[in-house]
């Protein structure tokens, strides 16, 4: 599986100052102190790319290669175990960089890393990622949304067909 | 929000939280703290959940914990209503608690702090 970390280099510092909390108000833009100040619209911008880079998203804490927290780890098992097409995944490491990590809590509304997008939605964090793998929805949206590796599909039905017999 | 001191987080304070904004029949709050900072994982049930899927569940039970859980570091949570919690138990013989994925065998998150 491919680690992306073009959101903590290039895409970023191309789209983007750094993020700073407005210390004025201005005629177009109100600060709204009890806002968090921390997703400015480049960022917003950013993780919209990010999120659309690919159909299975993962942001996480470290790589899938050497996951750098228990539950990135068990997220990106479970997405191995149900048979993810690597070329239709991306992930991105939160540890690389401070923005990301913090925006992408405000961009979902959600307080934890990991986070699992499939098709640019928000599906949750690596609790609801396990009890879907283990009562067959994941497995099910995976296949809808088509990205599953091919050799995994046929097998399943082989396997089924199988039993019926 | 004066002088006053927060309320440290336990998870005698947050199975408390829970029952009293969520209407929670039965929480279960186990601490699996590791190298990555304060860790919770709960078993949450409330007729509250009745008719909602799983994400917003956790959005329910995110909102409800919105102070508490910015404070700590790592937030679990399996939240069922009050059928499938009797339904689970009796399937599992009584073992349905708090989900443990991501932790080791002792019960712990490993991961690298903040």
């Amino acid at each position: 599986m491919l680690t992306r970390t073009l959101f903590s280099r290039q895409l970023f510092a191309a789209a983007s100052r750094p993020a700073v909390a407005p210390k004025a108000a201005s005629a177009f833009r109100p600060v709204l102190f009890y806002q968090n100040r921390f997703l400015s619209d480049a960022t917003r911008q950013a993780i919209d790319k990010a999120v659309a880079s690919a159909p299975v998203v993962l942001f996480m804490k470290g790589t899938p290669e050497t996951p750098q927290c228990g539950f990135s780890r068990a997220s990106i098992q479970v997405l191995g175990l149900q048979g993810v097409d690597p070329n239709k995944f991306a992930a991105f490491n939160v540890l690389e960089d401070q923005e990301l990590r913090q925006g992408i809590k405000e961009y979902s509304d959600w307080p934890t890393i990991p986070q699992l997008y499939i098709d640019k939605e928000f599906v949750g964090g690596c609790d609801i990622i396990v009890s879907m793998h283990q009562n067959g929805e994941l497995a099910k949206l995976l296949e809808e949304k088509d990205v599953l590796v091919k050799g995994e599909e046929g097998a399943a039905e082989e396997q089924a067909s199988e039993k019926k017999e | 929000m004066a002088d006053n001191q927060e309320p440290a987080i336990t998870e005698d304070f947050l199975s408390a939280a829970l029952k009293t904004r969520l209407n929670a029949i039965h929480v279960e709050v186990t601490d699996m703290s590791g190298g990555c900072g304060a860790s919770f994982t709960s078993l949450i049930v409330s007729p509250d959940f009745v008719g909602k899927n799983s994400l917003k569940r956790h959005r329910l039970v995110n909102a409800a914990l919105k102070e508490e859980i910015a404070r700590i570091h790592a937030w679990s949570a399996k939240c069922q209503t009050p059928d499938e919690y009797a339904k689970e138990k009796a399937a599992t013989g009584g073992n349905d608690g708090p989900p443990m994925d991501g932790t080791n065998a002792e019960g712990k998150v490993e991961g690298v702090a903040e």
